[in-house]
């Protein structure tokens, strides 16, 4: 019986090089020649500064912005250092009135009764989340463009042109980067 | 479903099966040392690992030792995920400002990983240094899973071997699942991931500067956002195509940087499915009759299917309460619409669903969305997979093993009802075989309900709870369920890193995993050893539609007397509030 002991030991300390050692290093190297920028976290730099990840959402809280949705992390909106959803259930009291607080202030901006775009009213799983819907894109458009006194043709133009189509036609969901969207909008003036 | 809704759920499906059932031969090979081709390359590998180990690969091993080898290896496998954890702030590449976890936590851990179950207390990114994740529960991810492939392999020799006292040996079964299966395909899907985004480096963390400064919770101002990086995507491959499911960040493969695009949330999902359904085809090779595959994969189809679409169409029917606050949730030409608390806007209510059927049907557990968060019928979808024994699809290896001990108790039932002694694949099926089946059966069931209600019989269970109501009791049902069947995906407002929970739930997942594991080792030897009985008139075909409608109710039966009451309680009472507009 020991003699089989001893031989988990080694199985498992070899197993630990190969599979937790010689692995990870193996797609590292790999990932560093072939997709370094996408390796590193898929950054993006503006007039020489790093401004975020392509895929990281931020928050965006100036009308000026077209914002992101909410986020539930705990130390700050977007806290990449500890991505967190608010798990909160569908029949959650405190689900309830997050919603509608968010409800009244959308409805506050855009000044109607119309309803509003769920994702903009509701929490994404990672808090991370770097997309809205186009609805909820088109919903702001009024506000960023009196916010920077721009037409609001053309930032719906805008966009319009953000707008990432589902992969292949099928996998995914029609969606608007807003990170992108807010960089590209910064050069419309 | 809408007609596209249906069209996506048929291309995920078959893509699946079309690359799942030829990998089932190459499985079959594997299990009978069979190498041609560029499997041949891996032999060198392999016998590094035997000689360095100091494994006779030649000697075969009775069903008790393989069992005490198999527990050896679990053994010292937690031993030394707990020392690593614990030890980590003495060790590199722990330059984050991290702590040693809790010894409750880490005993926890160590048991989650090494028995395929992955259920995690902690958030990955704020918790445990990246060599904790590669070198600790990255290499639990190969052994466990690897683990659950032997103990598939011994059972297949026990039908197939007439008067034999042997099974194979573990350890060669155990490195040839790594080596042959495990890692190629771990390569070629990491590699997969990264060209989409998911990021793969030792640089702890990157600092970028916010275009709109925001506050944090003390009402500070705070410019910057520190995201957290590592190497993820070496750690995502395995954990995905080993049915493991621990994320390398808390938000698992919700996380952008776990799951960015809809091509990598595809990948991700076929990689849930690929080898438990390989394992099917698998068996039917190994059994030398491959209708018998077939066979055990259409009874988890037929009851993988409706329960998929239940949970899709809950979640795209969105929220009602939502709804009467004034937001809008039809899906249109601008937005994909449904229930989107706790889901991402690029995979929407359709994906999301479907990717947790598939990891609540297979023993995976990661997760691209909130469960907590999904309509009482959504989360009812995949607490029912998992309390149906993690046997549609299943784990790497046990979603097979398991169906087994089904398919036994199923002849079983039928040899009752017809007065003959039952077979099944050649091999008669007497009293210590059924013994055992049920053994394995009905433990993981007991877990689940005893776990539940001493958790909510206690203060410190109930505790835990975050919502109000009798969503909070499914919060601990469902945790159960997870753990007792070695799932590993959670309702995650129960705050389970207290000791009660990391301690009872660690119980549990050990019940849960080597009470099933040791009976069919026993059965496995207890088969090999009997003579192989030519099928007459009186036997039942075991590979007809008959035989799946009777498997399909002997699973679908003892799920339902088991846990329909406490799903009562749950998840069916909280959609009659729904319905009703009533509070929680």
């Amino acid at each position: 019986m020991s003699s089989q002991l001893l031989i988990a030991m080694r199985l498992l300390g070899s197993l630990s090089l190969l599979c937790g050692v010689g692995y990870p290093a193996l797609v590292l190297g790999a990932a560093e020649l072939a997709f370094p920028e996408r390796a590193r976290g898929s950054l993006i730099e503006s007039n020489g500064r790093c401004v975020g990840s392509e895929l990281v959402g931020q928050p965006f809280d100036d009308p000026q912005w077209f914002a992101s949705r909410p986020s539930a992390t705990a130390a700050q909106p977007y806290d990449a250092r500890a991505s967190s959803g608010s798990n909160l259930g569908p029949t959650s009291p405190a689900l309830a009135s997050a919603v509608a607080e968010r409800i009244a202030h959308w409805r506050g901006v855009a000044g109607s009764d119309a309803a509003v775009p769920v994702d903009l009213v509701t929490t994404s799983a990672s808090g991370l989340d770097p997309h809205v819907t186009p609805a909820a894109a088109f919903v702001q458009v009024p506000r960023v463009a009196a916010a920077r006194g721009l037409d609001r043709a053309r930032v719906r133009d805008l966009v319009e042109r953000c707008i990432e189509e589902r992969t292949f036609g099928i996998l995914g969901e029609r969606r608007v980067n807003v990170l992108r969207l807010n960089l590209a909008l910064d050069e419309l003036r | 479903m809408t007609t596209e809704a249906s069209l996506r759920f048929v291309l995920y499906l078959g893509v699946m099966c079309a690359l799942a059932w030829p990998l089932g031969a190459y499985l079959a090979n594997v299990a009978e040392r069979k190498d041609s081709g560029p499997a041949r390359w891996l032999a060198p590998l392999e016998r590094v690992l035997y000689r360095v180990a100091g494994v006779d690969a030649t000697r075969e091993m009775t069903w008790r030792e393989y069992a005490f080898a198999l527990l050896g290896l679990q053994f010292v496998g937690v031993l030394a995920l707990y020392a690593l954890q614990r030890m980590q702030t003495h060790l590199p590449l722990a330059s984050e400002q991290l702590a040693a976890p809790a010894p409750d936590l880490a005993f926890d851990s160590a048991i989650s990983f090494v028995t395929n179950t992955n259920w995690q207390s902690y958030g990955g990114e704020s918790t445990y240094s990246h060599l904790v994740q590669a070198l600790g529960f990255g290499v639990q991810n190969f052994v466990s899973a690897a683990t659950g492939l032997a103990v598939f392999f011994a059972l297949a020799r026990g039908f197939r071997r007439t008067s034999a006292s042997t099974l194979g040996n573990f350890w060669v079964d155990v490195v040839r699942a790594t080596v042959h299966v495990l890692l190629p395909l771990s390569i070629v899907f990491s590699l997969a991931l990264v060209s989409q985004g998911v990021v793969m480096t030792l640089a702890p963390s990157a600092s970028v500067e916010l275009l709109d400064p925001t506050v944090d919770a003390q009402g500070a101002p705070a410019s910057t956002q520190t995201i957290a990086l590592g190497p993820v995507a070496s750690q995502v491959a395995i954990k995905q195509l080993g049915t493991n499911g621990g994320g390398f960040f808390n938000a698992n493969s919700a996380h952008p940087l776990e799951n960015p695009t809809p091509l990598s949330n595809f990948i991700e999902w076929l990689a849930i499915l690929l080898l438990p359904v390989a394992c099917c085809a698998g068996f039917g090779r190994l059994v030398a009759d491959r209708r018998q595959g077939k066979a055990l994969f259409a009874a988890m189809f037929v009851i993988f299917v409706p329960l998929a679409v239940l949970t899709i169409h809950a979640e795209q029917s969105g929220n009602p309460r939502l709804t009467a606050l004034g937001a809008d949730q039809v899906a249109s030409a601008d937005q994909s619409g449904g229930n989107l608390e706790g889901k991402e806007v690029r995979f929407g209510a359709f994906e999301s669903a479907l990717w947790a059927s598939a990891t609540t049907a297979a023993s995976n557990g990661s997760v691209n969305a909130l469960h907590d968060s999904f309509m009482p019928l959504g989360g009812l979808g995949p607490l029912a997979l998992m309390q149906l024994g993690e046997v549609v699809f299943g784990g790497v290896g046990s979603g097979v093993y398991g169906m087994v001990l089904f398919a036994l108790v199923a002849v079983f039932l039928a040899g009752l009802m017809v007065g003959r002694t039952p077979e099944y694949l050649g091999k008669k099926i007497e009293r210590f075989e059924v013994q055992m089946a049920s053994l394995g059966v009905l433990a993981p069931c007991f877990v689940v309900l005893l776990g539940t209600a001493l958790a909510v019989s206690f203060e410190a269970g109930r505790a835990a709870i975050q919502d109000p109501g009798v969503h909070g009791f499914s919060e601990v049902l469902y945790a159960f369920s997870s753990a007792g069947n070695n799932n590993g995906s959670a309702f995650a407002g129960l705050g389970a890193n207290v000791p009660f929970y990391n301690v009872v739930l660690g119980l549990a997942m050990l019940v849960a995993r080597y009470a099933v594991i040791v009976p069919v080792l026993a059965i496995a030897g207890s088969l090999a050893a009997k003579k192989s009985v030519p099928p007459s008139a009186g036997t039942l075909p075991t590979h007809g539609s008959l035989f799946v409608v009777l498997l399909v109710g002997v699973v679908v039966l003892v799920g339902a007397l088991t846990f329909l009451p406490a799903l009562a309680i749950g998840p069916l009472v909280e959609q009659l509030q729904l319905g009703a507009g009533g509070g929680a």
